[in-house]
Order: structure tokens, then C-alpha cells, then sequence
């Protein structure tokens, strides 16, 4: 073997160890992160976390149960607006529409997509807390609902085009009305596909806290109703994280910790439910 | 196959029923149900952009271009420069995309072309979960890990060695330019990943082939054939990186130092656009200071707007010219 072709040999020995260790380096990210969170969290999650309300300043214990309930109010509005919007929208791109509407359609969502949240934020504060004149759990909701419009709408609509023709053809030949070829035949087909979207689309918006910074605001109380501030989970770790209190620390991790494993679970479940297979024949 | 083939939509030929017919079946009525859901859609976006262009008519009248140029943020005296947020902005993010793009794509380049695909679909699938942690978990774990590290090992190791630049002058705080560049580029590196991937596998087999066949080694036909190859699709990828760590909020607002300063030290304390928003808007008081914050958001939109459009463009280009070959 000529030196030349040992050196050749030995750069591409030593550069494809070196994409592998890029790899494992990028990969590790996660189990830092899940390593951490579950040391610092773990200690510091208790039953108080996930019943008492938040205690004043200064007096150790409480836990964030307001937060907690109104993450769940965020998100339940989110759903309701973002994922009629996007299923029904995703129906119309993929069975109905021409493909100029169907390009104008895709394009603004795309565009919503790639939106950067906080300007989404600005944008709910705009439109609905300026109205009411005082932030409100509708207000957060409206801004976590319109990020998950584009995620559910563009995924659905692929999983939607994905069904077989023939499926679409058979039902067609036995005299069914096109809706309800698309009610009974081409929606259960792709069911699979659309509820991975739509759970992707909810562990994505589980998360976010710049629009909820100016729109649900926050809150130290219990939130009645929807009208009123709320204080949400992500808001919570947010400013517990950067207050002085080592106490408010301890709390931050805790909700970080279950945080993010509610975003974990939903997307391994969400995966899981795609990877046992679209339940429809290849073409 | 070829008789259904030839006929342009499924379900039958457009026209065959009457409109009536098929407004019983309810054909019209889902028709018009669904479009306006669609439509909806397009409704919102628009309305987004009219509303940040209406809500920031005042600085735009009062300031012009010199918003863009002036380095000044004085609320009290409503005079108002976006110069500095600019500059962290984009410092941030070159730091960020320094770190991420070696680091993406060498992963990506073991994950396409290395990894057995049993191994390289477990990979991604943890890749994927990682580009689902939040914003703000990265900014708990930057404010309680990273920036110690920072403060007591990193920025002094890089004081004492490389201190003779600019970049690596001044006293180590810790928060600042560059460990917000950091937890930026772990943030972003997912991204560059899962794309970059799929643009190298869609590759087409023969160009690797033709270049191991004529005596290339691994390595010498991974970077000189399959890596220009899928060039246009890495620099999409890229794009779409940078235009997240852009307009990324929580994660920077935690850990950039939140000062309005314009510093040739990546250790020095900065503020970006995001962080700024998210920082004042709720105690901002009088319509210039809040319109002069959604100008701020409007730059925002609109950079990221053109970065997204960019990564698109180039992504169509990669995978169609991937595909045509691989056919051809």
C-alpha cells in the first residue's frame, strides 16, 4: 500500500469517526437534559406541586396546581381552534380544492408555520387582549391554537393524499356521495396519520411560552372561568428560573420536569401509533 | 392501472351530475364547509401581517431607516434604536450556526451514509424528540448549567488562551453573546439534522457507486460527490436553522444578559429582538413604545419570512433533482 493511499485511508478512517462522534454528541443532548431535569426535578416533585396554589414569597412549599389546570384550559382551547381549522382545511386541499387554492392555502400556512412565536403573541395581544381590554386564558389559547392550524393542516393533508386511489375509486363505483367517501372510507383510512398530527401538533404548542407571555399573562390565584389572566406551566418555569428564590428554583425544575415529560410521552405515543402502520393496503 | 390512470380525478367525470344531485348528497355543502376552514387559514396570515404593519405606523413615521441604525433605547424619552437587539440578534445566531453546522451535519453525514438503518432510524427518532424539548427547558437548563459552566470554565479557558482577540476580552459573566449562541446551536442542531438527512439519503445510489468504483474511499465519495451533491439541500436546511435560532425567545431572554449593548466580546452581556419584546411589551407605556416593539416584530416576520422561503426554494431544488436522476 503506497503512503498515499494509507494517508487517503487514514483521513477517511479518522473523518467518518469523527461524523459519528457529531452523532453521539447530538444525541447525548437529550439524555443530559432527561438527566438533569429527573435529578433536579425528581427531589423537588411532591404531591403539594400538583395541589397547592403557589405560596407568597419567602414561605417555602406550594406548588402550582393554577398552572397546571391552566395549561390544560390553554391547551383544550388551542385544540378546539387549531385542530377543526387545520382537519377540515387539510379535507378541502386534499379532496375538493383546485391547485391555485390549494398553492394559496398551503402557502399561508407554511408561512403561519415559520412565524416566530413571540410575533404570534404580538399578534393575539392585537387581536383579542387589546378588545377585552385585559389578558385571559382566551387570549392564550387563541395564540396557541393558531400555531397548531398550520402543523395539524399540513401534516393531515399529507396523510390525507396518502390514501390509495383505489380506495377512493371503490368507493365512488359503489354510488357514494364524495363526502361520504371521505367520511367513511378515506377518513378512517388515514386516521392513524391524523391523530399522530394532531398529537404532534399539541406536544408542540404544550411547550411554547413566548405567546403566552402578553396574552394569558400569568397568575399567582386559581384563574376562573376564561376571561380572566392564567398562570400556565411553561410561564411558570420561566419565571420561577430567573427569580432569586432558591426555593422558586426548586419549583422550576419540578414543573420542568413535568413538562417535558408530558411533551416526551405524547410524542413516543404519537410515533408509536404512526410506526404500527397506516392502516391501509400500499397501492 | 392504465384505464383508471386516464382519468383525471377520481370519482366520476365532473359534470355527469347535476348541481343539484350533488348539493342532495351534500357534495356542495362539505365542498363549501371545508373551503371555508381553508380559507380561514389564509384569512389569519394576512390579517397577522395587516395588523404588525398597522400597529407599527408610528415608529415607522417617526423614525424611518434611522430605527434600524440608531443605537439608542430610551423609553422615558421615547427615543427608540433597534441597532442593538439587531446586533445580538445576529450575533447570537452566527455563534449558534458556527457550532450547529459542523456538528448537524457531520451527524447527518453518519446517520445517511455510516449508520446501519436500523441504528440510523433510532437515532433520528431520539433527534426528533429533541427538536420537541421547549424553548424554555433549554432556558432552565442554560441558566442553572451552561452559564455556571460558562462563567467558571469555558470563558476563562478561552480568556487565557485565545484573550488576545477582541472576541474573548472582558470580564466572564458567564450570560452574554456567546453562551446564548450556544444553547441556540444545541437548539437548532436537531433541525439541521432530521433535514440534512433526508436530503443526503435522497441521493441517488449510482453517485456513490461511480465514485467508490473509481477507487474513491468512503470518506472521499461521501464529501466529494454525495455532500455537493445534496449541497443546495444542506444550505436549505441551514436556512431554516438560522431563521428558528432568529426568532427564538425564551432560551435567549434567559441567559443573553438582557442589556441593550453593542460589544465586539462575545462575553459581554447583549439583548436580542425576541428577548426584548418579551421583556417589555406587557410594561410598555404609550403607543410609541408598544409600536415601536411590534416594528421590532414586524423585522422579525419579515427576516424569517425570507429565511424560510430561501430554505424552501433550495429543499424543492435539492429533492427534485435528486429524484429526476435517480429515475433517469
Amino acid at each position: 500500500m503506497s503512503p498515499r493511499l494509507r494517508w487517503r485511508k487514514f483521513v477517511s478512517g479518522f473523518m467518518l469517526t469523527m461524523t459519528g462522534v457529531c452523532a453521539l454528541v447530538a444525541v447525548s443532548v437529550l439524555f443530559f437534559i432527561l438527566g438533569y431535569l429527573v435529578y433536579h426535578g425528581g427531589t423537588s416533585i411532591n404531591w403539594n406541586f400538583f395541589t397547592k396554589l403557589p405560596t407568597p414569597v419567602g414561605e417555602n412549599g406550594g406548588g402550582m396546581a393554577n398552572a397546571i389546570v391552566g395549561s390544560a384550559k390553554l391547551l383544550l382551547l388551542a385544540s378546539l381552534l387549531g385542530v377543526p381549522i387545520g382537519f377540515l382545511g387539510a379535507i378541502y386541499l386534499a379532496e375538493f380544492s383546485g391547485s391555485k387554492v390549494a398553492f394559496v392555502v398551503r402557502y399561508a400556512a407554511d408561512l403561519l408555520n415559520g412565524v416566530p412565536s413571540i410575533v404570534i403573541g404580538i399578534f393575539a395581544y392585537s387581536l383579542v387582549v387589546l378588545p377585552f381590554k385585559h389578558f385571559s386564558t382566551l387570549a392564550g389559547g387563541f395564540a396557541l391554537g393558531l400555531m397548531m392550524i398550520p402543523i395539524t393542516l399540513r401534516s393531515t393533508e399529507e396523510f390525507l393524499l396518502a390514501v390509495p386511489r383505489a380506495l377512493r375509486e371503490a368507493a365512488m363505483a359503489l354510488g357514494a356521495s364524495k363526502w361520504k367517501t371521505i367520511a367513511t372510507v378515506i377518513v378512517p383510512a388515514a386516521y392513524r396519520g391524523i391523530l399522530t398530527a394532531v398529537l404532534l401538533a399539541f406536544a408542540r404548542v404544550a411547550g411554547e411560552t413566548a405567546p403566552l407571555l402578553f396574552t394569558a399573562f400569568g397568575n399567582r390565584f386559581w384563574s376562573p372561568g376564561w376571561n380572566q389572566p392564567t398562570a400556565s406551566l411553561p410561564v411558570m418555569i420561566f419565571t420561577y428560573a430567573v427569580a432569586p428564590y432558591d426555593d422558586w428554583h426548586r419549583q422550576a425544575w419540578a414543573a420542568g420536569l413535568v413538562l417535558l415529560g408530558l411533551i416526551l410521552v405524547i410524542n413516543i405515543v404519537a410515533r408509536a401509533i404512526l410506526a404500527r402502520g397506516i392502516a391501509v393496503p400500499r397501492a | 392501472m392504465a384505464a383508471t390512470t386516464t382519468v383525471p380525478s377520481a370519482g366520476p367525470i365532473p359534470g355527469s351530475r347535476s348541481f343539484l344531485s350533488r348539493l342532495r348528497e351534500g357534495d356542495e355543502i362539505a365542498r363549501l364547509i371545508t373551503f371555508l376552514f381553508a380559507a380561514s387559514v389564509v384569512l389569519v396570515t394576512v390579517l397577522l401581517i395587516f395588523e404588525l404593519w398597522q400597529e407599527s405606523v408610528l415608529p415607522r413615521h417617526k423614525f424611518g431607516l434611522h430605527f434600524f441604525f440608531t443605537r439608542v433605547w430610551d423609553p422615558i424619552a421615547e427615543q427608540f434604536g433597534a441597532l442593538p437587539f439587531i446586533y445580538g440578534t445576529l450575533i447570537t445566531a452566527t455563534v449558534s450556526l458556527v457550532i450547529a453546522v459542523p456538528l448537524g451535519i457531520g451527524a447527518a453525514i453518519f446517520l445517511a451514509e455510516l449508520a446501519p438503518a436500523r441504528l440510523s432510524d433510532a437515532l433520528e427518532f431520539f433527534i426528533d424528540l429533541l427538536a420537541a424539548v421547549p424553548s424554555v427547558i433549554y432556558g432552565l437548563l442554560g441558566v442553572f448549567i451552561v452559564v455556571p459552566v460558562m462563567r467558571d470554565y469555558v470563558q476563562p479557558a478561552l480568556k487565557s488562551t485565545l484573550g488576545f482577540l477582541p472576541l474573548f476580552a472582558g470580564p466572564a459573566y458567564g450570560i452574554g453573546f456567546l453562551t446564548a449562541g450556544i444553547v441556540l446551536a444545541i437548539m437548532v442542531i436537531p433541525y439541521i439534522i432530521s433535514v440534512s438527512r433526508e436530503v443526503l439519503m435522497s441521493v441517488p445510489r449510482d453517485q456513490r457507486e461511480a465514485a467508490l468504483g473509481l477507487g474513491s474511499t468512503r470518506w472521499e465519495s461521501t464529501w466529494k460527490v454525495v455532500v455537493p451533491f445534496a449541497r443546495a439541500g444542506i444550505m436549505g436546511s441551514i436556512f431554516l436553522a438560522l431563521a428558528r435560532a432568529l426568532g427564538e425567545t425564551m432560551a435567549v431572554t434567559m441567559v443573553i444578559g438582557n442589556t441593550p449593548t453593542i460589544s465586539a466580546s462575545l462575553f459581554s452581556p447583549g439583548y436580542s429582538i425576541a428577548a426584548v419584546i418579551a421583556n417589555e411589551f406587557t410594561e410598555a407605556t404609550g403607543a410609541l413604545y408598544t409600536q415601536a416593539l411590534i416594528e421590532l416584530g414586524l423585522v422579525l416576520f419579515l427576516l424569517t419570512f425570507l429565511l424560510n422561503g430561501v430554505a424552501r426554494l433550495l429543499l424543492v431544488f435539492t429533492t427534485q433533482r435528486g429524484g429526476g436522476t435517480a429515475h433517469a
